[in-house]
């Protein structure tokens, strides 16, 4: 019985102290209540138009929780919100899965769709189904070179091999000679995509390197081990925002002396931009594909118009260093950017 | 399947107690599809309710595809569970066959049909080498085919990246074979009104024979004593290492069928997709009845547990829900159905 009320009293003596902890421990910056007031600024308003309530919706390859996408998502909503429109999204990185929602998106006669074509041999019948009962697709981020050819109104996006040349052509600005492009998703083509656009333009060597991209310390890991093998590396680029603090650290535990510059953006990229331990990053402005999308269906809709002339639009590379990283830092913080 | 005793006319009461005729009510609740058969009603009246969209026809064909994507290997994957075994490679087999398909015929340049057999050959050879390594080491076939699960994913990525090139295969959409291929697996036809995908009629006629092999066949004897107790199955003259093998042969020809699906359908396949569909298979054997220690379990169960996958995942979707919470409803239906089935069993024995 003693054994018991002793057990009783530690967890009590617990509980109590992390109680007073969290009571006294208040933090005066940052945390949740810092993040409310920015929030304040995200997908709202009222409807601009008098138009009825149509519904759009969009169906991309995203995996599960994947910041990126929650970007892309507010900005259609703020545009879903200005156009009067029911904005629903579904996702999936199975390409048979994706063709599935999109197939339930039909069943449903929604008024648009939005889908990323980064399996495109497996949208094509499910695009060409939606055209054919009269939906207008637009698509997005990834399938500029099939968009058109599918039926669809316009693509808004990258065109991720632009994208590597892009960074290529800055890596020779900044004279690096040895870079290493880090992939974390394998079988990913528009990644392949990348990284080949950074060699092509790139005037010094260039390594790929894949590391498993959902377990972040085995990408340090590797990044770490790739670094201390070979310390003539002066670059490393890595394809996603998240993966650019991993490489970070690594360059550091390394002991190496390389610069971490990074495709797309996020609140932590942009600090570290700020702070100089990032080199640059190239951005796609994925808010932009979003917003644009739901407002192109909207003007489609409404007056018939269509943007791009048969091209698709692009919203990036858009090159970013130090001096734009502090005013973009702001955005960043509250999902925009 | 509790009770093994086939029903029997019993014209004296007096006689052997097993051969005591059951009450149809009785033996209703006995069937191990029974809490599923009740979760998909449940679930076709949640959705038929809040979703609107969902009782249209073309949505019907839409969730009965999305069913039979899942169940044509669920019904293997059950009838691997019934023999008391797993089958955790059974996801990226799927994708292993169409790759295997596709490249054969690409790389070789022969009539698609060459590849579809080659690809055949080799998904049920790689179900043999599950079962015979499972069979002569006598580990457990979690680690079997765990193993075989990791060195087929490498070797769908390495493989199709060093003969290929990318990630991806190259499209055979014009080359030889490929209509009538495409015809076999991937055809779609219209029934009243409603557009059907072949993979329907592919996996409704695969229950039909999986269930015809469970009950009316000695195979199907074999399946239920092996996942019962393989040592007194073995001591009455049960082949259990045939069996078993046999079980894993299932599974690659289903497998092979669920690759070349995909790829008639899409004309490339993708090298790194599959993982973590062999969970799914196992859920829909789950939710259907099958016991995870073996020896109980049905075909049938396992295309409802399949058909209850097709209409959650879909009604989400027709529902305008938030599809973040799609996983979360799987694992409550999946609780929710294991725990009615141990219930409407245990009442069943009771009274028996």
């Amino acid at each position: 019985m003693a054994r018991v009320r002793t057990g009783a009293r530690a967890v009590g003596a617990v509980l109590a102290a992390a109680l007073a902890l969290s009571l006294a421990g208040c933090s005066s910056t940052g945390g949740k209540r810092a993040e409310d007031a920015r929030k304040a600024a995200s997908a709202q308003g009222h409807a601009a138009v008098n138009t009825p309530k149509w519904t759009i919706a969009m169906v991309t390859h995203s995996g599960d929780g994947d910041t990126f996408w929650d970007i892309v998502q507010n900005g259609a909503k703020q545009a879903a919100v200005k156009d009067n429109i029911n904005f629903l999204y579904a996702h999936s990185d199975e390409a048979q899965q994706q063709a599935q929602l999109v197939d339930s998106y039909i069943d449903k006669k929604v008024d648009g769709l939005i889908v990323t074509l980064a399996k495109p041999d497996a949208m094509k019948a499910v695009v060409a189904k939606a055209v054919k009962a009269g939906i207008p697709v637009v698509t997005v981020n990834s399938g500029s070179a099939q968009s058109k050819s599918f039926g669809a109104l316009t693509h808004i996006g990258q065109d991720e091999t632009i994208a590597g040349e892009a960074v290529g052509e800055e890596l020779d600005k900044r004279g690096r000679k040895k870079a290493l492009c880090v992939l974390h998703e394998q079988g990913n083509v528009g990644h392949e995509q990348r990284c080949a656009g950074v060699k092509k333009t790139f005037g010094g060597d260039l390594q790929n390197l894949y590391v498993d991209g959902t377990n972040m310390p085995d990408v340090q890991a590797a990044v770490e081990a790739k670094l201390q093998t070979d310390s003539s590396i002066d670059a490393v680029v890595t394809l996603g925002a998240p993966f650019a603090d991993a490489a970070v650290q690594a360059v550091r535990s390394a002991g190496s002396r390389a610069e971490v510059d990074t495709f797309d953006l996020n609140a932590k990229v942009a600090a570290a931009l700020d702070s100089g331990r990032l080199g640059f990053a190239v951005d796609q402005q994925p808010y932009l594909q979003g917003y644009q999308a739901v407002d192109l269906l909207w003007l489609y809709r409404y007056n018939a118009d269509v943007l791009g002339g048969g091209r698709p639009v692009l919203t990036g590379p858009q090159i970013i260093t130090k001096d734009a990283a502090a005013a973009l830092k702001e955005y960043t913080e509250r999902g925009t950017r | 399947m509790t009770t093994t005793v086939p029903p029997v006319r019993s014209e004296d009461p007096s006689a052997d107690e097993r051969l005591l005729r059951v009450s149809p009510l009785r033996r209703l609740l006995g069937r191990p599809e029974l809490g599923s058969v009740v979760g998909a009603l449940a679930v076709f009246l949640f959705f038929a309710l809040v979703a609107d969209g969902f009782l249209r026809a073309s949505s019907f064909g839409t969730v009965l595809y999305a069913a039979s994507t899942i169940g044509i290997m669920a019904v293997p994957v059950a009838l691997l569970m019934i023999g008391g075994e797993f089958d955790l490679s059974a996801g990226v087999l799927v994708t292993s066959s169409a790759l295997i398909s596709s490249m054969f015929s690409f790389q070789l340049t022969t009539n698609v049909w060459v590849g579809v057999l080659v690809s055949l050959l080799v998904t049920v050879a790689i179900g043999v080498f599950n079962g015979f390594m499972l069979t002569r080491t006598k580990l457990p076939s979690f680690i079997i085919t765990l193993g075989t699960f990791l060195m087929l994913t490498g070797l769908n990525l390495g493989l199709t990246k060093l003969i290929s090139g990318t990630v991806s295969t190259k499209t055979i959409a014009d080359m030889e074979g490929f209509g009538s291929a495409r015809a076999l697996f991937a055809s779609q036809l219209t029934l009243g009104g409603v557009e059907l995908k072949v993979t329907v009629l592919w996996w409704f006629g695969l229950v039909a024979l999986a269930t015809w092999i469970l009950l009316r066949t000695r195979a199907g004897n074999w399946v239920f004593a092996v996942g019962g107790g393989p040592e007194a199955a073995r001591a009455v003259g049960v082949p259990v290492r045939a069996t078993k093998t046999g079980l894993y042969m299932g599974v690659g020809f289903c497998a092979w069928v669920s690759g070349q699906h995909l790829l008639f359908s899409f004309d490339v396949v993708q090298s790194g997709e599959g993982v973590g569909n062999e969970l799914i298979y196992i859920i829909a054997a789950v939710i259907g009845g099958c016991l995870i220690t073996g020896g109980y379990g049905s075909a049938i169960g396992a295309a409802v547990g399949a058909f209850i996958f097709g209409m959650t995942s879909k009604g989400i979707v027709y529902a305008e829900w938030n599809p973040d919470w799609f996983k979360f409803f799987l694992g409550a239906m999946l609780l929710l159905a294991t725990l009615l089935n141990a219930w409407v069993r245990k009442r069943a024995e009771a009274t028996a």
